[in-house]
């Protein structure tokens, strides 16, 4: 567990880094995640770096897809490419867009930005693989304000009538979309409740907490019969200092200076991370 | 190489989504990648028999049609190739984002079935009927549209669509269609087929609208006109060397669609002819206009799309070529 903090931590050095040579970007939706993105490719995720297409690996789909900068840096991490590529994020001629694109990213298994799609591949993968006769899983990520989108809803519906029990989804339930709050701008109350009534295996998890979200991914693998839904309760820029508690962190243009000091902090918990080690 | 029937113009007995299932199934047999969808329209698509002996490959996903295409791509990430069904309006137009992100813009492997093409959606009405489906899908870069005229080239793009990578969306009439080509002909998907030679005008023609053209080549010839009949079965890519070729030899051109000229059949030759060589061009479709319930019989009388109208324009144009 205290590798996995580690690497969680390295990504978010690593994603902070990276966004700090734009000046913007999408930081908040990045942050959230970066613990479950440490938990799954540093222990639950099977992959191989030096093999993106393994057919037998297990298949990401972010389906938030505003959220690659913190996949890319994980996958630099991983050793799917360079660390120094991660200074070329939306520059002209990049592997690194804005959004997920599986043509342009080692890695990156769907092309996803437009919000809603990415459930929907996921299931299609899930159907292929299971059609091949493997046991692999195929993992997505939503974010809760794309649960706006009524694709995901379809989604919802279609995967427990094809029992997809090697289907684990995510919802980074961070309570908050561009415009505000979740709550004030489309409310889906009770987030768990809701992927409970459309049939799905929920668990909540506390989404910074490595420990949790590792007995929960391990969970959803021990599960049979449904797909499982795993709602992420996060808060939009954790762990970055001028993202954390604004009301405005989608996407954020910042100064250096803010840059530095969310860095410099940041870092101070990675070398205490590595002291714990 | 295709070769068209002496007997042009008679109802073939098939249906064509019979075609597409028996093509389908004959296709799973011996390819373990084809997989189908439909969006709660197996009844309509005669899917059936696929699902009765594929049940494993077959995806009835409900009344959710985004849900249907990027289940589609996803599955075609994986290897399969996945055959996707709506009626058109709802397979172009509602999920037009999903074929163009998770299809396209992934450079993934899908093929579209927009059935009821146009006026042929008929009783369905207004909602149901598509004059605007391969418009509103033409600008999605490097997707091929097809439309199919007859049970005889259905089962051969569809056997072809086997075996090629891409987006393909496939505008198919569901029920009737004319025989047009013999059994055992084949195509090439971005060429137009030249079915009548002639000098004076061309109608590129498409659908439901070939026999159209068919017939109005029968009148001008019985009148002194030399006409060339061409089914342009591919709307995208546009066979730009033959509309080139067209407008060289006959100096004039007519289009022919079940479907609206802006956006159709029309205005993508009619950017092929200005890049090439420019001459009069007029053009039969549904004038932007939005359909309507009816029979098949009264919308084509409704939108004009009739050989007469074909004739006319063939004279207008003709008649414009002389003093350009």
């Amino acid at each position: 567990m205290k590798k996995l903090r580690l690497f969680a931590e390295e990504i978010r050095v690593a994603t902070l880094e990276e966004l700090g040579a734009l000046g913007f970007g999408h930081v908040g939706g990045a942050m959230s995640i970066v613990e479950l993105a440490a938990v799954l490719y540093g222990s639950e995720l099977r992959h191989d770096p030096k093999n993106p297409r393994w057919e037998e690996r297990d298949w990401l789909v972010m389906s938030k897809g505003h959220a690659g900068p913190a996949l890319y840096a994980t996958l630099a991490l991983s050793g799917y490419f360079p660390m120094e590529e991660l200074k070329t994020l939306n520059q002209g001629g990049t592997n690194l867009p804005s959004h997920c694109d599986r043509n342009h990213t080692l890695g990156v298994d769907m092309t996803t930005g437009s919000l809603g799609q990415g459930i929907s591949a996921a299931i299609g993968i899930a159907l292929g693989n299971r059609l091949d006769g493997r046991e692999n899983y195929t993992y997505f990520v939503l974010g809760d304000g794309e649960c706006n989108e009524g694709q995901v809803w379809e989604g919802a519906m279609f995967a427990p009538s094809q029992k997809l029990d090697h289907l684990i989804g995510f919802v980074d339930l961070n309570g908050q979309q561009l415009d505000g709050y979740t709550k004030d701008i489309l409310d889906l109350g009770d987030m768990g409740k809701k992927w409970v009534e459309f049939g799905w295996n929920v668990i909540n998890v506390n989404g910074h907490d490595i420990e949790e979200l590792f007995d929960a991914i391990r969970a959803a693998k021990a599960h049979n019969g449904t797909p499982t839904m795993i709602v992420l309760h996060t808060k939009k820029g954790h762990g970055c200092t001028f993202a954390e508690d604004n009301e405005n962190n989608h996407h954020m243009n910042f100064k250096p200076e803010q840059m530095e000091e969310a860095l410099a902090a940041a870092r101070k918990i990675l070398a205490d991370a590595k002291a714990a080690l | 190489m295709f070769q068209v029937k002496k007997t042009i113009l008679d109802k073939d007995p098939r249906l064509m989504r019979d075609v597409y299932c028996d093509t389908l199934i004959e296709l799973a047999k011996n390819d373990p990648r084809i997989c189908a969808l439909d969006a709660d329209l197996m009844g309509s698509s005669g899917m059936k028999p696929f699902m009765k002996e594929f049940p494993g490959r077959f995806f009835d996903v409900g009344i959710a049609e985004a849900n249907m295409i990027g289940v589609a791509a996803g599955l075609s990430a994986t290897g399969k190739i996945p055959f996707a069904h709506s009626f058109g309006v709802f397979s172009s137009r509602r999920v037009c984002d999903q074929i163009f992100m998770s299809a396209a813009y992934a450079k993934l492997n899908v093929r579209i079935i927009g059935s009821d093409p146009g006026v042929t959606a008929a009783y369905n009405g207004g909602t149901h009927m598509p004059f605007e489906d391969m418009g509103v899908l033409r600008s999605i870069p490097q997707i091929t549209l097809l439309e199919p005229s007859d049970p005889v080239m259905l089962g051969d793009l569809t056997r072809q669509l086997a075996d090629t990578y891409g987006v393909y969306y496939i505008r198919m009439a569901r029920k009737d269609a004319v025989s047009i080509y013999q059994d055992g002909s084949t195509f090439e998907i971005g060429k137009g087929n030249v079915l009548v030679e002639g000098r004076d005008v061309t109608i590129m023609a498409s659908g439901i609208m070939v026999a159209e053209a068919i017939k109005a080549a029968i009148v001008l010839e019985n009148e002194g006109l030399s006409v060339r009949v061409v089914d342009l079965f591919t709307w995208k890519p546009m066979d730009t060397e033959l509309v080139a070729r067209c407008a060289a030899e006959t100096g004039a051109i007519v289009t022919a669609e079940n479907h609206n000229t802006l956006g159709g059949l029309g205005a993508a030759v009619a950017e092929a002819v200005t890049r090439t060589c420019p001459c009069p061009m007029e053009m039969v479709g549904t004038d932007d206009r939005f359909g309507q319930v009816g029979t098949e019989a009264f919308l084509r009388k409704e939108y004009d799309l009739t050989a007469d109208r074909i004739i006319r324009a063939a004279k207008t144009a003709i008649e414009r070529k002389k003093k350009h």
